[in-house]
């Protein structure tokens, strides 16, 4: 495995270790973009560019500074008194290190069937343009129309109820 | 000598024979009617009484008439309606009525002096309260003997004869609120019952045997000679045959209805009831009653016997008899309460008639018990009047010189006492008595007999004498002044006397005319009756005891008026067999000691059996039942409840387990989604493996 | 162009481990916010995968792996937006994000 890819798998890896782990949201919301930004570079290490820049943009230029703002909203900056794990963090743990265990114990039994490193494949933007309007046309529409719905519902829900007014 | 007419074939019956069960059915339903009536309805119920005894009355001379134009044709009759009672299976019970010379003189008397003491009890009950129920018994007793009278079935007569006996239990305890008058009510009934079960014994026995308690039954029933041959060849204990041990158990049961010795100890204690029952029932009726059941079953008794001879049944018949009329007359001499004498009479007169049944044959015998019917009737309605008019005093020695303020009753009175003692020739009482005593000296097995009942005519004048010189003679020595009786009283006194005297006439050896409707000869008015060998030394033997028993006893008592502290004359003279006589020989202190002191230990061994081992046995279950129940109680409890309550709990338990995974927090809910994705996942891996 | 010299399974393994750790942060955080961090983990993880496995599957050209990580990377979005908003209300509500404290859906 290349030295490249051991430094981002561990930056990502610790981000999001991070990212569950602290106690300060906020810090945990920094520590996710980190993760993202060594996802992003993890997409480029694997010749997907055109997805790299989108999870840069998108994942830390929107949905961080989204997290961000909720936080601030929230007043998740505060520490809680109950301290930040669950009563029965345990049991999550527990299930989580299951699903680990499911999904890594397949990976690693099907190791020497997976395929070997092939030539990178030359994408260009111009094939995923014309990929997204032609072949792709069909979920394209309809992200736009999930963005939209999701974008009205969100300020619906985060808006401010309507003040009654006396009778 | 006179030639035998033989019974004539079994006919169809005649009407009459047809309506026989008349007889005793109208009194018994009269008694029922009068059950019905309350205390004050005292003219409807004796009208009842009187009215049915007089229908039964013509009845029984429709009857008897028939029965002597039979006779006087030269045929004599037995007329016999037997129907089927109970059947089961291949076994039947059958009851009938007879109508023959027996039944019919036996109707004949019954109905006569019953309606004669009715009558006279309508005067001697007249300030009785219980009037009414006093004839609803009378008439129920009088049903129920004419039926014993009449029954051609042993079980029949059985039954009869039980309702006699609850009759004279009623009527001996009438004033029960007096203890001595309940008290001898039970002894009455119970020593008549220790006879009765022996008949029923017999009863029984017969049937087995014989298969039908039938006497006469066209040849089938248990008289005829079939079935007697069948009894005579069945051996039973002792050297006797079953026909003469089932005569001795039917005679036990006689015994005890007709007080011989040793069951007479119930008679004279029946003096408790009021005169007319003492009349009726303990002289003249129910105790004929078991000389009438030896008469009826006579063939079975005389079975077996050789021309001339005698049985062991009739052999035991007759020493029982002579020892009792001796016995009896003997207690009677030291007796001072005047009803008292009277019913030791009765059973010494009893004796007699057994004694003639005996040796003499069914003849000898029923002609004594129809004379001393009317008779002892007499005397005991005679000495109701004296008791009545002496304002309710029995006792002798406060009486005297009544003849003058009794003039009546001294006469009727003194009838009936000259033909109990046998008086020769003009009473009725000596041609009877003769009879037996005739009997007694040809008898083929011993002559002790003869001399006992001698000895016992003495003994018989000698009493009587005494009773009547104690009441009717001598001076006044009661308290208030007596008085003759009414009219109602008084005149069946008198029919009573002219039967005393008339009924001598139709059993003389002249003109023998009872005998032969008896026994179904012809028989003709003939003096040379009176040649017969030794038949007038008899006569003259039996006189001269009758006088000497009477100068005797006057001798002794006439016309003095010894009072009543002062000891008898016989006591002075001989005072220990006076103390024996007057205690009657112990043999009521003998039962006393013996069988009720066994009874009554046997009735405290029962009750503590019964209270502890039975009780206990009883208790014992339901402890048992009630520790089954706590047991019961205890598993449904624990095990039934609390198992279900348990499991319920348990089951609330799961619920409550079930529903913590229901914690309405999202992290839960994902959780668990995660934990089934990862066993798909699993399943999914696992079964692609292979 | 960038030799690839690690395996696929690296790609994987990385992706699963990134895959659990958003899990357990999802499932053991009390924040609300931190579970959606947990998912935006999860979802990140599943692109990785997406990608890695376009990269080494048969047909790159074809551009599926990639079409597929891009429009999971817009309704990653979408999705993060709406439910932030109602973590937001919520807390208008309750004044509070804490998970542990928001049973009202116990039966």
């Amino acid at each position: 495995m290349s030295f490249v890819f051991y430094i981002l798998a561990t930056l990502t890896v610790v981000g999001g270790l991070a990212a569950v782990l602290l106690k300060n949201t906020v810090h945990c919301a920094l520590a996710l973009t980190v993760a993202f930004a060594g996802l992003a570079f993890l997409f480029l290490d694997l010749d997907a560019q055109f997805a790299g820049f989108a999870q840069i943009l998108v994942y830390i230029g929107a949905v961080a500074i989204l997290v961000v703002f909720a936080i601030l909203l929230t007043k998740g900056s505060e520490t809680p008194k109950d301290g930040v794990f669950s009563r029965t963090w345990l049991a999550g743990l527990a299930v989580a290190a299951a699903v680990f265990a499911v999904i890594g114990w397949a990976v690693i039994q099907t190791a020497p069937m997976l395929p070997k490193a092939t030539p990178a494949p030359t994408v260009n933007v111009q094939q995923i343009g014309q990929a997204l309007v032609g072949r792709y046309v069909l979920p394209l529409e309809i992200v736009a129309v999930l963005l939209t719905a999701a974008m009205i519902g969100a300020v619906i829900i985060a808006m401010h109820e309507k003040e009654r007014g006396p009778q | 000598m006179q030639e035998t007419i033989p019974f004539a074939p079994q006919l169809a019956a005649s009407p009459i024979a047809e309506i026989l069960w008349l007889i005793p059915a109208l009194p018994i339903v009269a008694a029922g009617l009068a059950a019905m009536l309350k205390q004050a309805k005292r003219g409807t119920s004796a009208t009842l009484a009187i009215g049915s005894m007089s229908f039964s009355l013509l009845l029984s001379l429709i009857a008897f008439g028939h029965v002597v134009v039979g006779w006087a044709h030269g045929a004599s009759v037995r007329e016999v309606v037997n129907f089927t009672w109970i059947q089961a299976g291949a076994t039947n019970v059958d009851l009938g009525w007879v109508l023959d010379p027996l039944s019919a003189v036996m109707l004949l008397m019954v109905s006569l002096v019953g309606l004669l003491i009715f009558i006279y009890s309508v005067g001697y009950m007249a300030h009785d309260e219980n009037y009414t129920r006093f004839f609803c018994f009378l008439s129920l007793f009088a049903g129920a003997m004419l039926g014993v009278v009449i029954s051609n079935s042993l079980l029949l007569l059985f039954m009869c004869w039980e309702i006699v006996g609850l009759t004279s239990y009623l009527l001996i305890g009438f004033w029960y609120r007096r203890p001595a008058a309940s008290a001898a009510a039970k002894k009455a009934f119970l020593t008549t019952r220790v006879g009765d079960v022996f008949f029923l014994l017999g009863m029984v026995w017969l049937f087995s045997q014989t298969g039908t308690l039938l006497f006469y039954n066209g040849g089938s029933g248990s008289l005829e000679p079939l079935a007697l041959a069948g009894l005579l060849s069945q051996p039973a204990a002792l050297g006797l045959t079953a026909a003469g041990a089932i005569g001795l158990l039917i005679f036990a049961g006689a015994a005890g209805k007709s007080g011989q010795f040793p069951l007479h100890v119930w008679l004279p204690d029946a003096m408790e009831g009021p005169t007319p029952v003492s009349a009726l029932i303990h002289a003249a009726t129910m105790v004929a009653a078991g000389v009438y059941l030896i008469a009826r079953v006579y063939p079975l008794m005389q079975a077996g016997a050789l021309a001339g001879g005698s049985t062991a049944a009739l052999t035991v018949v007759t020493w029982v008899g002579a020892f009792t009329a001796v016995f009896a007359a003997l207690i009677a001499v030291a007796q001072n309460d005047i009803k008292r004498i009277l019913a030791y009479s009765t059973v010494s007169q009893l004796g007699y008639m057994m004694a003639g049944l005996g040796m003499g044959g069914v003849a000898v015998g029923i002609f004594h018990l129809i004379t001393h019917a009317f008779f002892k009737a007499l005397l005991f309605m005679g000495a109701g009047s004296v008791i009545h008019g002496c304002h309710e005093e029995q006792d002798i020695r406060r009486m005297g010189g009544l003849k003058s303020d009794m003039p009546l009753t001294f006469a009727t009175y003194a009838i009936g006492m000259l033909a109990l003692c046998g008086f020769p020739l003009l009473f009725s009482g000596f041609w009877s008595k003769d009879g037996i005593l005739e009997a007694a000296q040809h008898w083929s097995v011993a002559r002790t007999p003869f001399y006992m009942l001698v000895f016992g005519a003495l003994l018989t004048a000698f009493y009587m004498t005494r009773q009547v010189a104690y009441v009717f003679f001598g001076q006044w020595r009661g308290k208030k002044p007596a008085h003759e009786s009414p009219g109602v009283m008084t005149m069946p006194l008198a029919i009573l006397a002219f039967f005393a005297i008339a009924l001598g006439v139709i059993g003389t050896p002249a003109w023998p005319w009872f005998r032969a409707f008896l026994d179904g000869r012809a028989a003709a008015f003939d003096l040379h009756g009176f040649a017969e060998p030794g038949l007038l030394a008899l006569m003259l033997t039996s006189t001269v005891v009758v006088l000497l028993g009477l100068i005797v006893g006057w001798r002794i008592y006439g016309d003095r008026s010894p009072k009543p502290e002062e000891p008898d004359a016989l006591e002075r003279a001989v005072p220990p067999v006076w103390a024996a006589l007057h205690n009657r020989l112990y043999v009521d202190e003998f039962y006393g000691v013996t069988v009720v002191a066994f009874y009554a230990w046997w009735a405290r061994v029962s009750d503590w059996f019964d209270r502890r081992v039975w009780g206990g046995v009883v208790a014992g279950v339901a402890v048992l039942f009630g520790l089954w129940a706590q047991l019961n109680r205890f598993l449904d409890n624990n095990v039934v409840d609390g198992g279900f309550d348990k499991g319920c709990e348990e089951l609330n338990v799961g619920g409550g387990l079930l529903s913590r995974v229901q914690t309405g927090r999202v992290q839960t809910y994902l959780r668990i989604l995660a934990l089934a994705v990862v066993a798909l996942a699993a399943i999914l891996i696992w079964s692609s493996r292979a | 162009m960038m030799s690839q010299s690690t395996p696929l399974t690296g790609f994987l393994m990385v992706a699963a481990l990134l895959f659990a750790i958003g899990l357990a942060g999802a499932l053991t955080r009390r924040n609300a916010i931190l579970v959606l961090i947990g998912i935006e983990l999860m979802l990140n993880a599943a692109n990785l995968n997406l990608i890695a496995f376009w990269r080494y599957g048969p047909h790159p050209e074809a551009l599926t792996g990639m079409m597929f990580a891009i429009f999971s990377i817009a309704v990653a979005a979408a999705e993060a937006a709406v439910g932030l908003g109602l973590v937001i209300q919520i807390h208008r509500h309750a004044h509070t994000t804490d998970l542990d404290q928001m049973n009202r859906m116990k039966g």
